[in-house]
C-alpha cells in the first residue's frame, strides 16, 4: 500500500465515521425547526428546550441511577466469581465460565424477551428495577471476563502474604485483592455504566411508567427530524465521551505505566 | 480437610453470580423456549407442545421473508465492514507513527459512544430527502431532484456498517499489534513480497481477531431492532422488527418467543461455525 | 553458498540518536563472525542493516562484491534467524522450512524433500508434520535455523538466537551451530552479549560499544590482547591497575614496575595470569579471602604496598590458599593500554 493511498484512506474513513456525528452536533445548534441544511445559527435554544424538559430530565436521572446501581451489582458479582474461578480449583470450572459468559453472546432482544416471559409468568410488575436486573445480566459477563483476565500470580502471592499476616478472607478481598485490581475494576464499572445507560431494547420492553433516557429519546424520534433530538444526542455523546476521557486519563494511563 | 474448606469458600464466592445468571438468564430462556411451543387461541395462550409457530415461521411468506432479509442484511454488513475495517486497522497499526496511534484509534471509535438510538437517527440527517448529501448535490447542480436513500436497505446497511467498521477496526488492530513484527520480516527475508507476506502470514495470523469481530458483528446485527426500524422504511421487515410486532400489535408472545429461539439458533450455528477462531473469553 | 561481506563507513541515526558511528568491517566468505556487545551498543542495528530491515543513514553494504545497501530483504542473499524465532504458528514445520522455497516458486515435492533434508540436518528428522507450539525452545531454535538455511543463503544473520535457552542447552546448541556452519560453509554473522558464547562460536569476534567497533580479532587475540579498556573488561574479569608511565617504568600503587610506558597507562592482568611465578613481579600481598570454584580457587589479595587495593587471582585446584598469609605475586601475562586515547 503506498503511503499516499494510506493517508487518503484514513482521511476518507474518518470522514465517513464522523459525518453523521458531525451533522448531529452541528444541527443541534440549528436556529429553526428542521435539522437540515441550510444551517442557521448557532443557537442554543434546543439545548435550553431539552434541559427544561421535565420528562427528558427525569428519564436522564432514571438512566443514571439504573446504570450506577446495575453496574455496581454486576461488578460485585463479577469480581467475586472471577476471584472464585481464578483461585479455587472447583469442579466444573469450565462449565461455570461458559454459563457466566453466555449472556454476552446472545442478542439483548432475546434476554429482554426471556425476562419479559419470566415477569409475566411470576406476575412481577414492570419498573425501572426490572430493566436494571436485565442490565446486570448483560454486564456481568463483561465484568467477570475483565477481572478474570486481570487476576494474576502476583495477586495470589500478595493474598498469601496477607493471610500469613493474619488477615481474614473478607479482609484479604477488601484490603488486598480489590485495591490491586482497582484499574480493571474501574474499567469494568465504567464500561458497564456506558453500556447500561445507553441500552435500549431491554429498557424499552421491561419498563413501564418511569423510563430511561434511550426510551424517552425513542419516543421523541417518532415525531421525525427535530433539532431537539440532535441536542439530546449531542448531550449524551458529550457525557459518554467525558466519562471515557476521564477513564483514559486516570486509569489506563496508570495501567500502561 | 483444608481443601474441602477452601472449596466451600470458592463456592460461596461464585454462587451469587451463578444464581443471578441462572435466575435471570437461563431460567427465563427456558421459559421462553417452553412458551414458543404454546399457541394463541383468540387472545389467550394455550400451553402445550405445538410446533405450529415454527412451522409458520418457515412456511408463511411474510415471516420467512423476515428471516431471509435479516440474514441477507447481516451477511452484507459483516462482509462490507470487514473489507473496509481491515485496511483501516492496518494503516493505524503500521502507517500511523507509534505515538499518534492511540489518539487515532480513540478518534476512530469515538462515535461508538454516541447514543445508540441517536446514531441511526443521525444517518437520517445525512441520507434523508432533505439531508446533507441531497442538499449538497442539489446545490452543486449534480442532481435536480433529491435521490431517495433513506427508508431503504441501503440506509440500514450504511447505518450498520458505520457502527461495525468501528468495532472491527478495534478488534483487528488489537490482533495486528500483538503479532511480532518479526513474522512479516521473516516472510520477506525468505523472499515473500508484500502480497505474499499478507496472504500467507499476516492474514492467517489475524484470522482470530477477524473472526471474533465478525461473530460480534453477526450477533449484534441480526438482533438489532433500532437501525432497520429507523433507517429501513416499511418495504421489508427484519426478524427483530417482526418479533416486536408480535409483542406489540398482536400480543402473540408464543410467536415472538419462537422467532427469538430461531434467532438464537442462527447465532448458535454461527458460533459453532466460527468457534475454532473465537476467543470470546479474551474479549 | 557463501559470500564475503564488506561494511563501508555505515552511519545510522534515529532522530537525534546516533546508533552507529562510521562502522567499517570486512568479512570473508565462510567466516563465523560474532558481534559482541552490551545491549544498546548497535549490534542488532547493524544486523538489521545487513538483513535489509533498516536503511543506513550513510555508508554501503556490499555482499559478494555487489552493493546491497538499498536492496529489499526479499531480494538479498541473506536470511535472518530471529531472536523470537518468528516461526509461523499456523504452518507445520515442513511448511515453515519450505516457505522460502515456496516463495521462489519451487514445487511442492521438491520443497518437501529439501525441507526434510534440513530438518534432518538440525536433528529433527521426523518432526515435519508437527506445529511450532508443540516444540521445546531448543527445537524451535533448530527449526528457525533450518528455515533460514533452506533457501541456501550466502550469509546467515543470527539475532541472539540462543538467548532464550537455559545455560546447559545453550552450550549444546553452540556446539551444534558451529558444526552446522562448518558443514554448510555459509557466512554466519551472529549477535550476542555473552562473551563465552562469542568465544565458543567465532572465527573472529567484533566487540562493539556505543555504536562503534572497539576491537576485532580471533577470540584468543581479543581476550589476551584487547585493543581497548572496554574490550578487555567485556571479554572477562580483569585486574586493572592505573599507573603513570615515565619512559623507564610504570609508576603504580604497587611501586615502579619495569614496563615500557609513557603517560597515563592502565596495566591489565587476567585473574588466571596471576600466581606464584611469572615474568612480572607484583610484590608481596596478603590473601584476604578465597573460595573454591571447582576449576580454580578465586582469591582476593591486598598488596602490602597498597592495602586498599584488591587483586583477584585464580589459583589452580591444587593450591592451598591460607587466608591471612602473605606471598609474592607474579603475572605471566599482561596488557598495557594507554588511557589518553
Amino acid at each position: 500500500m503506498t503511503r499516499a493511498f494510506a493517508w487518503i484512506y484514513l482521511a476518507v474513513a474518518l470522514g465517513f465515521i464522523f459525518l453523521p456525528v458531525g451533522m448531529l452536533v452541528l444541527f443541534s445548534f440549528q436556529d429553526g425547526r428542521l435539522p437540515v441544511p441550510p444551517f442557521n445559527g448557532p443557537s442554543l435554544r434546543w439545548y435550553a428546550d431539552v434541559l427544561g424538559d421535565r420528562r427528558l430530565m427525569s428519564a436522564l436521572g432514571n438512566s443514571l441511577i439504573v446504570a450506577a446501581v446495575s453496574s455496581a451489582i454486576a461488578l460485585l458479582l463479577g469480581f467475586l466469581a472471577a476471584q472464585a474461578l481464578a483461585r479455587y480449583r472447583l469442579p466444573g470450572t469450565l462449565l461455570m465460565r461458559v454459563v457466566l459468559i453466555a449472556p454476552f453472546t446472545v442478542s439483548y432482544l432475546i434476554i429482554a424477551l426471556g425476562l419479559l416471559t419470566l415477569y409475566n409468568r411470576t406476575g412481577i410488575g414492570l419498573s425501572l428495577w426490572t430493566a436494571g436486573v436485565g442490565h446486570v445480566v448483560i454486564n456481568l459477563p463483561l465484568c467477570f471476563a475483565i477481572l478474570y483476565a486481570a487476576i494474576g500470580d502476583h495477586h495470589r502471592n500478595a493474598e498469601r502474604a496477607a493471610r500469613d499476616l493474619g488477615a481474614s478472607e473478607v479482609k484479604v478481598l477488601a484490603l488486598v485483592t480489590a485495591p490491586m485490581l482497582m484499574p480493571s475494576m474501574l474499567a469494568a464499572f465504567f464500561l458497564s455504566f456506558t453500556f447500561s445507560w445507553d441500552e435500549f431494547i431491554i429498557a424499552f420492553l421491561l419498563t413501564r411508567f418511569d423510563v430511561t433516557l434511550p426510551v424517552e429519546i425513542w419516543s421523541l424520534l417518532r415525531s421525525g427530524l427535530t433539532p431537539r433530538a440532535n441536542a439530546v444526542g449531542s448531550l449524551v455523546f458529550l457525557v459518554s465521551v467525558s466519562l471515557l476521557l476521564l477513564l483514559e486519563l486516570t486509569v489506563f494511563r496508570k495501567v500502561r505505566r | 480437610m483444608a481443601r474441602a474448606h477452601d472449596n466451600r469458600q470458592g463456592w460461596g464466592l461464585v454462587a451469587p453470580a451463578l444464581i443471578w445468571t441462572t435466575a435471570f438468564f437461563v431460567v427465563p430462556f427456558l421459559m421462553m423456549l417452553a412458551l414458543s411451543f404454546a399457541k394463541m387461541e383468540g387472545r389467550s395462550v394455550v400451553t402445550g407442545f405445538f410446533p405450529d409457530n415454527y412451522i409458520r415461521i418457515f412456511t408463511e411468506p411474510s415471516l420467512l421473508r423476515g428471516l431471509v432479509v435479516s440474514l441477507e442484511i447481516t451477511v452484507t454488513v459483516t462482509v462490507i465492514s470487514m473489507v473496509l475495517a481491515y485496511p483501516l486497522a492496518w494503516i493505524i497499526a503500521f502507517r500511523v507513527p507509534e505515538r499518534w496511534q492511540r489518539l487515532v484509534l480513540i478518534l476512530t471509535i469515538l462515535p461508538f459512544w454516541t447514543s445508540y438510538v441517536v446514531r441511526s437517527y443521525s444517518w437520517l440527517l445525512v441520507l434523508g430527502q432533505n439531508g446533507v448529501i441531497n442538499k449538497t448535490l442539489m446545490t452543486l447542480g449534480v442532481i435536480s431532484e433529491p435521490i431517495s436513500m433513506s427508508a431503504s436497505r441501503f440506509a440500514t446497511v450504511t447505518g450498520f456498517v458505520h457502527f461495525f467498521v468501528m468495532l472491527l477496526t478495534l478488534t483487528i488492530y488489537a490482533n495486528l499489534k500483538e503479532l511480532s513484527p518479526n513474522y512479516a520480516r521473516a516472510a520477506q527475508d525468505l523472499g515473500a513480497g508484500r502480497l505474499a507476506t499478507f496472504r500467507h502470514v499476516i492474514l492467517p495470523l489475524t484470522l482470530p481477531g477477524l473472526m471474533t469481530g465478525a461473530f460480534l458483528t453477526l450477533v449484534l446485527c441480526i438482533g438489532d431492532y433500532i437501525t432497520p426500524q429507523i433507517l429501513g422504511g416499511n418495504n421489508e421487515l427484519t426478524l427483530p422488527q417482526l418479533i416486536m410486532m408480535q409483542l406489540g400489535r398482536r400480543g402473540d408472545f408464543p410467536m415472538a418467543s419462537a422467532m427469538a429461539v430461531v434467532l438464537m439458533g442462527i447465532v448458535t450455528l454461527a458460533y459453532l461455525f466460527s468457534a475454532r477462531w473465537l476467543r470470546i473469553d479474551r474479549l | 553458498m557463501t559470500a564475503a561481506l564488506s561494511i563501508q563507513s555505515i552511519d545510522m541515526k534515529f532522530g537525534e540518536v546516533r546508533a552507529l558511528h562510521a562502522v567499517e568491517l570486512e568479512i570473508e566468505a565462510g567466516e563465523f563472525i560474532v558481534l559482541l556487545g552490551p545491549s544498546g551498543c548497535g549490534k542488532t542495528t547493524l544486523l538489521s542493516i545487513l538483513g535489509g530491515f533498516l536503511q543506513p543513514t550513510s555508508g554501503k553494504v556490499m555482499i559478494g562484491g555487489r552493493d546491497m545497501t538499498h536492496v529489499q530483504p526479499k531480494d538479498r542473499p541473506t536470511t535472518t534467524m530471529f531472536q523470537d524465532y518468528a516461526l509461523f504458528p499456523h504452518m507445520s514445520l515442513i511448511d515453515n522450512v519450505g516457505f522460502g522455497l515456496r516463495m521462489r516458486g519451487v514445487g511442492r515435492k521438491e520443497r518437501h524433500r529439501r525441507a526434510g533434508e534440513l530438518l534432518a540436518l538440525v536433528g529433527l528428522p521426523d518432526a515435519g508434520h508437527r506445529r511450532p507450539h508443540e516444540l521445546s525452545g531448543g527445537q524451535r531454535q533448530r527449526v528457525a535455523l533450518a528455515r533460514a538455511l533452506a533457501v541456501d543463503p550466502d550469509v546467515l544473520l543470527l539475532d541472539e538466537p540462543l538467548g532464550a535457552l537455559d545455560l546447559k542447552l545453550r552450550r549444546q546448541m553452540q556446539d551444534e551451530l558451529k558444526a552446522i556452519q562448518r558443514r554448510v560453509g555459509t557466512t554466519f554473522i551472529h549477535v550476542t552479549h555473552d562473551q563465552e558464547e562469542a568465544m565458543a562460536l567465532a572465527d573472529r569476534i567484533v566487540v562493539m560499544n556505543a555504536g562503534r567497533i572497539e576491537d576485532v580479532g580471533a577470540p584468543q587475540h581479543v581476550y589476551l590482547q584487547p585493543r581497548t579498556l572496554f574490550s578487555a573488561a567485556f571479554m572477562g574479569e580483569i585486574n586493572r591497575i592505573d599507573g603513570q608511565g615515565t619512559g623507564e617504568g610504570l609508576d603504580t600503587p604497587l611501586g615502579r614496575l619495569p614496563l615500557a610506558a609513557n603517560g597515563k597507562t592502565a596495566l591489565l592482568i587476567r585473574p588466571e595470569a596471576i600466581g606464584g611465578s611469572g615474568d612480572l613481579a607484583l610484590g608481596p600481598a596478603k590473601l584476604v579471602d578465597a573460595a573454591f570454584f571447582g576449576t580454580h580457587h578465586r582469591c582476593h589479595y591486598a598488596p602490602i604496598s597498597a592495602p586498599e587495593l584488591r587483586i583477584v587471582a585464580h589459583l589452580p585446584q591444587s593450591a592451598v590458599p591460607v587466608e591471612g598469609s602473605v606471598s609474592e605475586l607474579y603475572a605471566d601475562h599482561h596488557v598495557l593500554i594507554a588511557e589518553d586515547r
